[in-house]
């Protein structure tokens, strides 16, 4: 098993941090891991994207240009990266700001309102992880237990206070992603 | 004592690597993609716990001076930057070499020439293994191709240094250093206080005072001097080649390629596979000593040989030097900061060796 992940979206919006998370499980299932950031401009604003591989196997290639899953929030890496998804992958996107929607047709597209969630529940630091336990839905290959323990492991002591919030919204991912088109 | 398991950048395995190894003393000057081997150690204060000194100097100039310094005293010594920094720190690199100091420099090399980008490249080659500085001198050089070679090379690395008396390069890119992987980290060893016969640490009575200089104006002491360089070269040549072999049994095209290259063409040699291309891959693990020899003996078995590197191709010089005309030898790479992409390196091959 081999599953090859892009996220990518905003500056500021935890793409980073979401991705290290997903190593951090993988990690925790023994699998072999690779996160490989786009670094420089990114870390000031602007657009940031992260290429993280999960898999069973010893790594290849920590770079690729095309993905079995890319989670996609914001309009400019929609653009970018729609036609990097292998035919008969996974497009995961937040609808939040989008005017123009994926249009392919062989590949299997999920939307997560992530954005307009963490809103509701006030808590737009979690936004993240509500697209991460929609990801965890549509394509189960990481499990909530490792996440939770893979969070103990990388946060503080001090920060363990927040894992509760941050369980609370990956269910809440799960709960609220649904399938906009299915590949043909 | 049992490795521990960690989840890191390369450029954190580094400074976690050098406080495990007993380094006494890191002197760099920060510099992207390479700054997080100064914060991390910035933030770990080794000081408190192994006594290891980390300072940011005031330039590369003062960092890999500080180096020449701490060397000469005969200790497990360090500094890192990326391209540009490196660049500074030449001058210091020559002379450390002709003063034959071991010590252990990082290069998470980015494109150029000049400022250039910080995104990752492989153009410093021919800095890193034909001098970089002035003289007729050579470092030891190793590519990490992971984030647990970037740790492991750093107590392999001062092992080398010191046992050649020679600074030992670690050459990585943006992308390694970048990165985050698992390593298995080795227990910690406390640092020696052995004081080795050579440093210049003050004189007693019970010999003569030690020199370390890189100076000799009479010509005959020069050439000698220099003549016993080449023979430790030599031996180098000979006994510290490592590389590592991908598929190369039955191949009959061959791919050459070291750090992050070597990584994006292992994917090509699957991708040729599934198609039905006999393809191996050749990794460098050191850039010099060359794998020079097993290049030659392989070129005998392949129909061609393709080198693949984020350069406008520089180690394909050697693969030709190593080859001579047995087989065709060519160059693939992207530049500027571009990884060049596992299909890519296929598609070329189909192109120019196995078609041409």
């Amino acid at each position: 098993m081999t599953e090859e992940i892009l996220i990518a979206g905003f500056g500021g919006q935890g793409v980073l941090s979401m991705g290290k998370i997903m190593a951090y499980s993988g990690v925790m299932e023994d699998m072999e891991v690779s996160w490989m950031p786009s670094y420089g401009p990114e870390m000031r604003g602007g657009t940031a994207n992260v290429i993280v591989i999960l898999s069973s196997d010893r790594i290849s290639s920590p770079i690729v240009r095309h993905f079995d899953t890319a989670i996609i929030l914001n309009q400019q890496s929609l653009d970018k990266f729609e036609s990097a998804i292998k035919p008969g992958g996974v497009l995961i996107y937040d609808g939040n700001g989008i005017t123009r929607h994926p249009e392919r047709k062989d590949i299997t597209i999920f939307r997560v309102d992530a954005s307009e969630e963490a809103a509701k529940m006030n808590m737009s630091k979690v936004f993240n992880m509500i697209v991460l336990g929609g990801f965890m839905k549509v394509r189960p290959i990481i499990k909530n237990e490792s996440v939770i323990k893979g969070l103990k492991k990388s946060l503080p002591v001090r920060y363990h206070n927040m894992i509760p919030v941050n369980e609370q919204a990956l269910l809440r991912g799960e709960e609220i992603i649904y399938e906009v088109r299915k590949a043909e | 004592m049992k490795k521990e398991l960690r989840l890191m950048k390369g450029n954190e395995a580094i400074a976690e690597a050098a406080i495990r190894a007993g380094t006494d003393g890191y002197f760099g000057y920060p510099i992207t993609p390479q700054s997080e081997i100064l914060e991390y150690l910035m933030e770990a204060n080794p000081y408190e716990t192994t006594g290891m000194v980390v300072l940011q100097a005031e330039s590369e100039v003062a960092a890999i001076n500080m180096v020449y310094g701490g060397a000469a005293c005969g200790k497990k010594v360090m500094t890192s930057s990326s391209s540009p920094g490196i660049s500074l720190k030449q001058e210091g690199i020559s002379y450390i070499a002709g003063a034959e100091l071991p010590c252990l420099i990082v290069n998470v090399a980015r494109g150029g020439p000049g400022l250039g980008t910080i995104q990752p490249a492989q153009s410093d080659y021919f800095q890193s293994v034909k001098g970089g500085g002035h003289g007729d001198y050579h470092l030891i050089v190793l590519a990490p191709a992971s984030v647990q070679e970037m740790a492991d090379f750093v107590e392999l690395g001062f092992d080398l240094a010191f046992k050649y008396r020679n600074p030992v390069l670690i050459l990585s890119d943006g992308a390694i250093g970048q990165m985050m992987e698992k390593v298995y980290l080795n227990p910690p060893k406390p640092r020696s206080s052995e004081i080795l016969e050579w440093a210049t640490t003050g004189k007693p009575t019970t010999r003569e005072r030690n020199i370390i200089t890189s100076l000799d104006l009479d010509p005959n002491g020069q050439e000698n001097f220099n003549l016993k360089l080449q023979a430790k070269y030599e031996n180098i040549r000979k006994n510290e080649v490592r590389y590592e072999e991908f598929q190369c049994d039955d191949a009959q095209y061959l791919l050459v390629a070291y750090g992050t290259s070597a990584r994006v063409c292992q994917k090509s040699v699957q991708i040729a596979r599934e198609q039905g291309l006999k393809v191996g891959l050749l990794r460098p693990i050191t850039l010099f000593p060359f794998p020079s020899e097993r290049i030659s003996e392989l070129s005998d078995r392949v129909r061609g040989i393709l080198s693949v590197e984020m350069s406008a191709g520089q180690m394909v010089e050697d693969v030709q030097l190593s080859v001579g005309c047995k087989v065709p030898v060519k160059h693939f790479g992207r530049m500027g900061g571009i990884v060049t992409t596992p299909d890519e390196v296929v598609d070329f091959l189909k192109l120019n060796i196995i078609g041409g």
